[in-house]
Order: structure tokens, then C-alpha cells, then sequence
């Protein structure tokens, strides 16, 4: 499997990007949250997507798959393509977009159900999975996100008996059952302690190149810890705006924009 | 101020309001204690003189005669307000569900307005309504009218509304991070409401059939003016039936000595059954916190 993100000489080849964003911008009822942010993303990479509080970093994230749809009065202009295909065309069919492109939520959320239905449960919703196959696809995945060995005795219990991380990382072993390509991540580790985060972020780094990731972080050191590109954004006049992107050791280390320097430096937000 | 008097003064405020509640609370406590402390010992007189087996085992009711058997009467009351129920429950939770996951905003909104007007109605006028609108055409389908299926059909009205915004309410609850959880999974609404929504809001949905049950049970006027009120065992929906508390309504401005008393023992036993259902809804809602708490 070709893994793009060890190319990252700016003399190669121009590999094109697996979501293409183009002019995108997305309003609550008359509040314009974001507006004007075109960005590449690319395959099996991940793109980190940093800024100050309220920049609108979560909306954007939601338009990836749509999410953005279940907001009553939120309005999406612009043009995403994903392989090809217009993500925001209204002939989209959202459920198939969703089952491609996953997303975990910054507090875990999984369901009041067992273990072993958390992830049982879109498995079965998604095609008629034979009984040895289910176990087989949920123990892999469970090995995926490192916790099989913490639960496999236990996957009849509650989901909501686990701890903070472990709940995060069945979310997130939740979204890979179904196999999606993407994975969208908002603040995955926010919500965790230094250490339950430093366990998702790991989780993180080994999904890749398997699957493309767009994290949301305000973790700057997270961000140049696992980012292949990142996405700066801002608010200006109260909208908020994407101000810089480009690799991460570009952003990091010569930032263009000088807001994104300051920020960098801790100087600001 | 300095902060140490500010802090003083919390607490002194603290204590206020702990202490005022306290007193709000046991008040409350106190009332309904003394209301069944009063009915059982209004009701002592004939449970000593006539004693407990005669209200099942008497020939009928004739308190006049001194026969005094509620049996009829006991499965008037539970008739129609179980009837009421297995209307009422199915409309309410269907309803509630249809707003809070189908329905377009308008809709919903307009309909949840028009259960809160239901809900305000004076029984007495459901009762009216029944009277002139509802019997008649059970008259025509099945003379006399006047019937259990009368008190049935009014009563599923009546706490129609009870069952539907309290399902909403609890619906409501579910947090928004499972369906978030559920669109992201793109998991189907039907499986999202079976296996997620309705286990979830479980425990409230019960209240919500137990507290329109309570209800039912207690109604007074409505179910007076529609049942007939006539002691006896229905053979059909269409027989008329006495309640509970129609009984009480009905006897009360005549009854003296140990016929009042029996009056009361009317109102022991309707508060017996309430308390049973309050009893199986704390029941039913610890299972539910077991379940929770993992399998
Ligand atoms: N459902 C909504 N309805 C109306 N306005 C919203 C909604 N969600 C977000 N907004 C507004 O859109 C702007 C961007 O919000 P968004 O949640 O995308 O920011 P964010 O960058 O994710 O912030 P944070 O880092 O705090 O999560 C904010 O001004 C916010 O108030
Ligand atoms: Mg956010």
C-alpha cells in the first residue's frame, strides 16, 4: 500500500487529495460561521485542523459527512469531493457518506448497551454479518484500538462501566467496524487525562496510513506530534476563516501567517 | 466585606434554605399521612362491625340493607380505567415518538399545544361531552349507552394527554450524544429509537402509564356521568358499570353510620391501589438503574 505521508519532500509528484474542500463556508441562520476554506486532504494522512475557541473548526469538521445536515437552519455552500463525488450535492446519499466517512465525538458517547452491542449493533445494521464472523470482526477490532485485552472478559458488561479513554477508544473501534475510509475526529482527547490521551493519541498514529484522519485538536504539541498537514483557523470579523495550511513541519517551523506564529508561540488564543 | 464574613454569610443562607425546604417537604409528608391516617380511621367502624370478607363476600350491594359487596364496583373502577389505558398508551407513546422524531416542527408543536389544552379540560366537561355526544351513538350501536365502554372511550381522552407529554418529556431526555452517536453510524431510525431511545427513556414511560393509570383510577365526574352507574358485573363493554369513586360521589350526601364508613373503605381501597402503582413504578424503575449499572 502506497502511504503518502512519508512523501513529504515539496519537490515530488502532486498526489492528488483523497477530499478535495473548495470554497467552503457554512452559516447558522444569518451567523456566518466559517466562509472561504479550501483545503486538501489527503489519503491516509492526518490533517490536524487547529485554531482559537468558536473559529467554527467543529462546523467544518460536521459538512465532511454531513452532519452539518442535522442542525436545524445550518446552511452549507461550496464544494467538497470526495474521490470524485460531491459530498454536498443533495442527491447524496448521507447514510452510504456516513458508513465511508466516521466520526468521533469529543465526549465519548458510547451506547447505554453492552460492550459487545456497541459494537454489535451497526455491524448488524449494515448487512447480514454471519454470528462467527461477528465475533471475529469485533475482536479484531478491539485489538485495533488496544483494547482487547482490557475487556475481552467483560464484553457483556455496560459500555458506560468503562473509563473515560477506554469509553473514547470504543468509539472509536465503534466507527471502524463499519469500515469507513475517513475518520473524523473533534478533540478526541479533550475530554481524557494526560494519560487516557496519550493512549488515544498513540491509537491515533497507528490508524495511519489505514485511514485518512481529520483531528481537531487544541493541543498544539499533539498537533506537531501526529499531523502530516495542518489547518490554521481564525475568526476575522466574527467569522471564522482558515488562515494557513500546509505540512506540519512547515506550519510549525516557518509559519507564513503571522497570526499562525503567534499562536504557534503561544503568543495568542 | 472581607471574605471570611461573605463566606459566613453563604452559609448562613445555606442553612436557611435547607432548613425552609425541609420544613416545605415535611409538610407536604405530613399531609398525606394525615389525609390516609383520617380514611382508615373513618373507615375502622365498618371493618370492625362488618369486618373484611363481607365487602367481597356479600350478596350485592344494597348499604341500606346492610349488604355491602364492592366486588362489582372494584371491577368497574379497574375496567374501565385499564381500558382507558390500553387506548391511551399506545395513542400517547406512538404520538410522542411520531413528534419527537418524525414530525416537522410545526406539527409537533401545534399538536403538543393542543394536548396541553386537552390536558386543562374540567372533567366535567369531558363528562358533558360524553353524555350528549359519546352516549347516544353507543345508544344506537348498543342500548343502553350508558356503559363501561362509555367510561372506556372517555377515559382513554381524558389521560391521552398525561401518557403523551410525559412520554415527550422523557423522550426528550435521551441524551442528544446517543443520536448523534446513532447519524454518525448511520444506524436506521428504527433501530435507533428500539434499541436506544425507548431503553433509555424506559423508566420515564413507565411513570408517564403510571401516573395516567392513577389517574383513571381517581376520576370521578366523567366516569359518573357516563357509566350508568349501575352495580354490577358487566357481561359486555356495553353494561353500565360503577366505579370507586362514582360510588362515594353518588352516596355520599345520604349515608350515615357504618354505610358512610363503607364509603370510606370505597377510598381505602382506591388509595390501596394507587399505592400498588406507585409501588410497582419504584420497582420497575430500580430494575431499571440495575440494568444500567451493566449485565
Ligand atoms: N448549532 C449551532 N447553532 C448556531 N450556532 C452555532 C451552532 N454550533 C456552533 N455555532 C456557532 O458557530 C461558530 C463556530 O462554532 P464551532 O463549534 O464550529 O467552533 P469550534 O471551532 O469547534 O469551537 P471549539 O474549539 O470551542 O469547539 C460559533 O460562533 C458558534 O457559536
Ligand atoms: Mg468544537
Amino acid at each position: 500500500m502506497l502511504s503518502y505521508h512519508t512523501n513529504t519532500d515539496p519537490d515530488s509528484v502532486e498526489v492528488s487529495p483523497l477530499i478535495d474542500v473548495q470554497q467552503l463556508r457554512l452559516r447558522y441562520g444569518s451567523h456566518m460561521a466559517f466562509e472561504q476554506v479550501s483545503l486538501p486532504i489527503y489519503a491516509g494522512q492526518i490533517t490536524a485542523i487547529v485554531g482559537p475557541s468558536g473559529c467554527g473548526k467543529s462546523s467544518f469538521l460536521s459538512c465532511l459527512n454531513r452532519m452539518s445536515d442535522l442542525v436545524p437552519d445550518c446552511h452549507v455552500d461550496g464544494q467538497i469531493h470526495l474521490a470524485g463525488t460531491d459530498i454536498l450535492h443533495p442527491n447524496t446519499d448521507t447514510l452510504l457518506l456516513r458508513r465511508r466517512v466516521g466520526m468521533i465525538f469529543q465526549r465519548p458517547n458510547p451506547f447505554p448497551l453492552s460492550i459487545w452491542e456497541n459494537l454489535a449493533l451497526p455491524l448488524r445494521e449494515h448487512g447480514n454479518i454471519k454470528r462467527n464472523r461477528l465475533a471475529e470482526t469485533i475482536e479484531t477490532v478491539l485489538r485495533d484500538v488496544g483494547l482487547w485485552s482490557e475487556v475481552k472478559d467483560r464484553l457483556r458488561q455496560s459500555a458506560l462501566t468503562l473509563s473515560g479513554g477506554q469509553q473514547q477508544r470504543l468509539c472509536i473501534a465503534r466507527a471502524l467496524v463499519l469500515q469507513p475510509e475517513i475518520l473524523l475526529l473533534d478533540e478526541p482527547c479533550s475530554a481524557l487525562d494526560p494519560i487516557a490521551s496519550g493512549i488515544v493519541e498513540d491509537l491515533i498514529v497507528r490508524l495511519r496510513p489505514r485511514y485518512t484522519q481529520v483531528v481537531i485538536t487544541h493541543n498544539l504539541a499533539q498537533a506537531s506530534r501526529i499531523a502530516d498537514q495542518v489547518g490554521m483557523f481564525w475568526v476575522q470579523n466574527s467569522v471564522g476563516r482558515l488562515i494557513e495550511f500546509g505540512t506540519a513541519q512547515q506550519i510549525f517551523a516557518s509559519p507564513n501567517h503571522e497570526l499562525t506564529a503567534a499562536y504557534i508561540s503561544g503568543g495568542k488564543g | 466585606m472581607s471574605s471570611l464574613a461573605s463566606l459566613r454569610q453563604a452559609k448562613r443562607n445555606d442553612w436557611c434554605l435547607i432548613n425552609s425546604l425541609r420544613i416545605l417537604a415535611s409538610v407536604t409528608a405530613l399531609v398525606g399521612v394525615l389525609i390516609t391516617v383520617f380514611v382508615l380511621k373513618e373507615a375502622l367502624p365498618a371493618l370492625q362491625s362488618i369486618g373484611m370478607l363481607r365487602f367481597f363476600g356479600d350478596d350485592a350491594w344494597y348499604p341500606l340493607e346492610g349488604q355491602f359487596n364492592l366486588v362489582p364496583i372494584l371491577l368497574g373502577t379497574v375496567l374501565t380505567a385499564l381500558g382507558g389505558v390500553a387506548i391511551a398508551t399506545p395513542l400517547g407513546l406512538l404520538s410522542a415518538l411520531f413528534c419527537q422524531f418524525y414530525a416537522p416542527n410545526i406539527l409537533a408543536s401545534s399538536y403538543q399545544r393542543l394536548l396541553e389544552l386537552l390536558a386543562g379540560i374540567p372533567s366535567v366537561v369531558y363528562g358533558f361531552w360524553g353524555l350528549v355526544v359519546l352516549v347516544p351513538k353507543i345508544n344506537q350501536l348498543h342500548p343502553p349507552g350508558q356503559s363501561l365502554l362509555a367510561g372506556i372511550l372517555i377515559l382513554s381522552l381524558m389521560i391521552l394527554p398525561t401518557v403523551a407529554l410525559l412520554s415527550t418529556a422523557s423522550l426528550g431526555d435521551v441524551p442528544k450524544a446517543y443520536l448523534q452517536g446513532a447519524d454518525a453510524l448511520s444506524l436506521s431510525r428504527w433501530t435507533t429509537l428500539t434499541r436506544l431511545v425507548i431503553p433509555t427513556a424506559r423508566s420515564g414511560l413507565i411513570t408517564a402509564i403510571i401516573l395516567a393509570t392513577g389517574r383513571a383510577l381517581g376520576e370521578t365526574m366523567a366516569v359518573l356521568m357516563v357509566c350508568g352507574n349501575v352495580v354490577q358485573i358487566p357481561n359486555s363493554v356495553f353494561d353500565p358499570v360503577r366505579s370507586l369513586a362514582a360510588n362515594i360521589a353518588l352516596e355520599m350526601a345520604y349515608a350515615t353510620t357504618d354505610h358512610r364508613s363503607v364509603l370510606f373503605i370505597s377510598g381505602l381501597v382506591l388509595l390501596a391501589l394507587v399505592g400498588l402503582l406507585v409501588m410497582m413504578a419504584s420497582v420497575l424503575g430500580s430494575e431499571e438503574r440495575e440494568k444500567t449499572r451493566g449485565i
